[in-house]
């Protein structure tokens, strides 16, 4: 189940409508993509393209209507609630806003996404969700409850907790819409420069002119489907 | 440089595999990339109740106690329901204790007692042959008959009269006994005299104070002067405020108009060693059938039945509990659900991570039990402590039991729990794809 064979994600003829009978509406239309190990691909188009339904899609939070899409490995046309759940547990979402749990600091938010992980003892966990606040810049306030830390220190926080779980591919919505430029294009930075070390594909979805540079690849959705792709500064330098 | 986008790229040189563990990159060091556990080490682990329960349950606890105002009026809720059930609890079994308490005092193996008799307040009368029939069984020992009446009783203090419950016995034969009885009775031989139930309410005269006072002194009963000579402890019930106790030559002086011959309770002493249960089998066997043959449990049990199913007095306590309890579920509920649809985004993001709608349905359920519990104490204690002052302003016998804190913790409990399951369906409009 758990192949490397291929890309971490292949998705082939996705075709997704919302409503059913005469109301539906389609939204993703003959997409093809596929994104290749500690690639790091960024989705870019105009409201409505269905870029955020094709990451849905990508992980696991959806069903998967026609065509077919291999993430890490598992077929997602036809897969099931259960397996679905399972796939999840492999892929660090990182959302446009934070979605901290606000009744746990810092270092238990990020230790959350470790708990899924079967045999770690509690110490453990902590131990490495500390670790990676440090591996974010945040370590010094690994005690701190979301609400009295800042956007960008509560978007380090988030990405920590996407990587802390060792996640085979990361999915990002948005990341920077919340933030200044400055800690936005920090937060990007940052997990570009974690997720190359771990090697993790990052699908990034953004409107965000400034973050292109991290791009492997960027590619443009428009109407459900994919207009263009081009190679991004990152892989072109 | 422009790919085609269906096809996948060259593998980077520069990148490090995508899943590390499965390509020996173990060695790094111990940092924040330090290798998770393994697949096959988690898949061998076995199922582990107390991450099974333990984790939902420090999630529910953690977002309970961020919240400390809603924290409070949730356990206040909890704690009013938990109150409420025990005060109609407690007063169901007061009223019932009390209705019964005569009997409850009447100290004897068995008895005998009319068939249509339905409480002791208005019994039906019966042959007193039936207390000599009775003693044709050996392991009879004695059997005395027993004379219930009520009568007017005048308050030596303001005149006023009430009326009081004679009970009239031979209280010499040693049969039937209440407590404080036994030092009693050789005074108890005289003509009029009679021994007065302390615990009756104080509208007869504070007849403790007074004997404390006076000696022994006359009271008018009937149209009669008896002498109290001293005090018995029986308390007040549903058909009876007071109570005195005589023997059967001064309740035949006191009430005239009674027959001899008609009593109203037969006592029964066994022989030492008797077997109660083959006693009970063959003098209902002996006698004819106007008279039931009952153990003291038996009998008190029957006259708790009339109270209970000829009277709307239980189902108005177990209707008020209910109220309780359905106030109490409305509450948790509310706090459950707004606490859920508060973190609706949150609870998404948690199952976009990878945790399952039962892991958040066992959270909301662990926050429902962990209500129950912190509301139950203190209800438990205030409970506890209205006990004692209602108990002391109504006479009733207000206790709390073992039995009835332990019923009402799984009430309470049941409540919490449903609340929980209720509050559990709003799980479902966290969805994850909707997070984007």
């Amino acid at each position: 189940m758990r192949s490397i064979e291929g890309a971490p994600v292949e998705l082939r003829d996705i075709g997704h409508a919302y409503g059913t009978g005469d109301l539906a509406r389609p939204v993703l239309r003959d997409v093809n993509l596929s994104v290749g190990p500690g690639e790091i691909v960024l989705l870019t188009g105009p409201s409505g393209s269905g870029k955020t339904t094709l990451l849905t899609l990508i992980g696991a939070l959806r069903a998967v209507q026609t065509g077919s899409a291999t993430v890490l490995g598992q077929q997602l046309a036809g897969a099931g609630e259960k397996q679905r759940v399972a796939l999840r547990r492999r892929i660090g979402f990182i959302f446009q806003q934070h979605n901290l749990l606000g009744f746990l600091s810092a270092r238990q938010n990020v230790a959350m996404a470790l708990e899924l992980d079967g045999r770690t003892s509690e110490w453990e966990r902590l131990e490495r969700a500390g670790a990676m606040l440090e591996a974010v810049g945040i370590g010094d306030r690994a005690e701190s409850m979301p609400a009295n830390l800042s956007g960008g220190q509560r978007q380090r926080v988030a990405v920590a907790r996407a990587l802390a779980g060792r996640p085979g591919l990361i999915l990002a919505d948005e990341p920077t819409a919340a933030l200044d430029k400055q800690s936005g294009g920090e937060v990007v930075r940052l997990l570009r420069d974690l997720a190359k070390r771990q090697g993790v594909p990052i699908l990034l979805v953004t409107h965000d002119p400034r973050i292109l540079d991290i791009a492997d690849r960027i590619v443009a959705m428009e109407d459900g489907r994919i207009t263009a792709a081009e190679a991004g500064a990152s892989a072109a330098g | 440089m422009s790919t085609s986008i269906t096809r996948a790229p060259a593998p980077n040189d520069r990148l490090l595999p995508w899943a590390p563990e499965r390509t020996g990159e173990h060695t790094r060091p111990p940092s924040w990339d330090a290798p998770p556990p393994t697949r096959e080490r988690r898949r061998a682990s076995p199922f582990q109740p107390l991450r099974f329960l333990a984790l939902p349950l420090r999630l529910a606890w953690r977002q309970l106690r961020a919240e400390k105002a809603r924290l409070a009026s949730a356990i206040a809720g909890v704690m009013f329901a938990c109150v409420l059930v025990f005060m109609q609890l407690g007063f169901r079994s007061a009223l019932f204790d009390s209705a019964t308490a005569l009997i409850q005092n009447m100290r004897a193996d068995v008895f005998l007692m009319h068939p249509l008799t339905t409480a002791s307040f208005k019994p039906e009368t019966f042959p007193r042959a039936r207390a000599h029939q009775a003693l044709a069984l050996p392991d009879v020992q004695a059997a005395v008959p027993v004379y219930l009446a009520q009568a007017s009783w005048r308050n030596p203090e303001n005149g006023s009269k009430r009326a009081v419950q004679l009970i009239g016995f031979d209280t010499e034969a040693g049969v039937m006994d209440f407590p404080g009885l036994a030092p009693l009775v050789d005074t108890l031989k005289r003509p009029d005299t009679v021994a007065f139930d302390a615990r009756s309410r104080p509208e007869f005269g504070d007849m403790t104070r007074l004997l404390k006072e006076r000696g022994p002194f006359e009271v008018q009963i009937g149209n009669r002067m008896m002498e109290v000579t001293g005090l018995i402890e029986i308390g007040p019930s549903f058909g009876a405020d007071g109570n005195v106790v005589l023997s059967e030559v001064n309740f035949r002086r006191l009430i005239k108009e009674r027959q001899v011959s008609a009593v109203d309770l037969v006592a029964i002493k066994l022989k030492p060693g008797a077997d109660l249960e083959a006693t009970k089998r063959r003098l209902a066997e002996l006698l004819p059938r106007d008279v039931v043959v009952l153990s003291q449990a038996e009998l008190v049990k029957w006259e708790r039945d009339y109270w209970e199913q000829a009277t709307p007095i239980g189902f108005i306590f177990a209707f008020g509990s209910l109220m309780g309890l359905v106030v109490g579920m409305v509450i948790v509920y509310q706090i459950l659900f707004s606490d859920i649809s508060g973190h609706l985004r949150e609870y998404a993001t948690l199952k976009a991570m990878g945790y399952t709608n039962f892991f958040l349905s066992r959270a909301v359920l662990s926050a429902a039990l962990i209500l129950a519990v912190l509301g139950f104490l203190p209800g438990l204690g205030l409970s506890w402590l209205l006990y004692d002052q209602v108990g002391q302003a109504t006479f009733l016998p207000l206790n709390m039991t073992m039995d009835r804190a332990t019923t009402v913790f799984l009430l309470i409990f049941a409540m919490c729990g449903l609340a929980g399951l209720l509050a559990m369906r709003k799980l479902r409009d966290a969805d994850p794809a909707d997070m984007f």
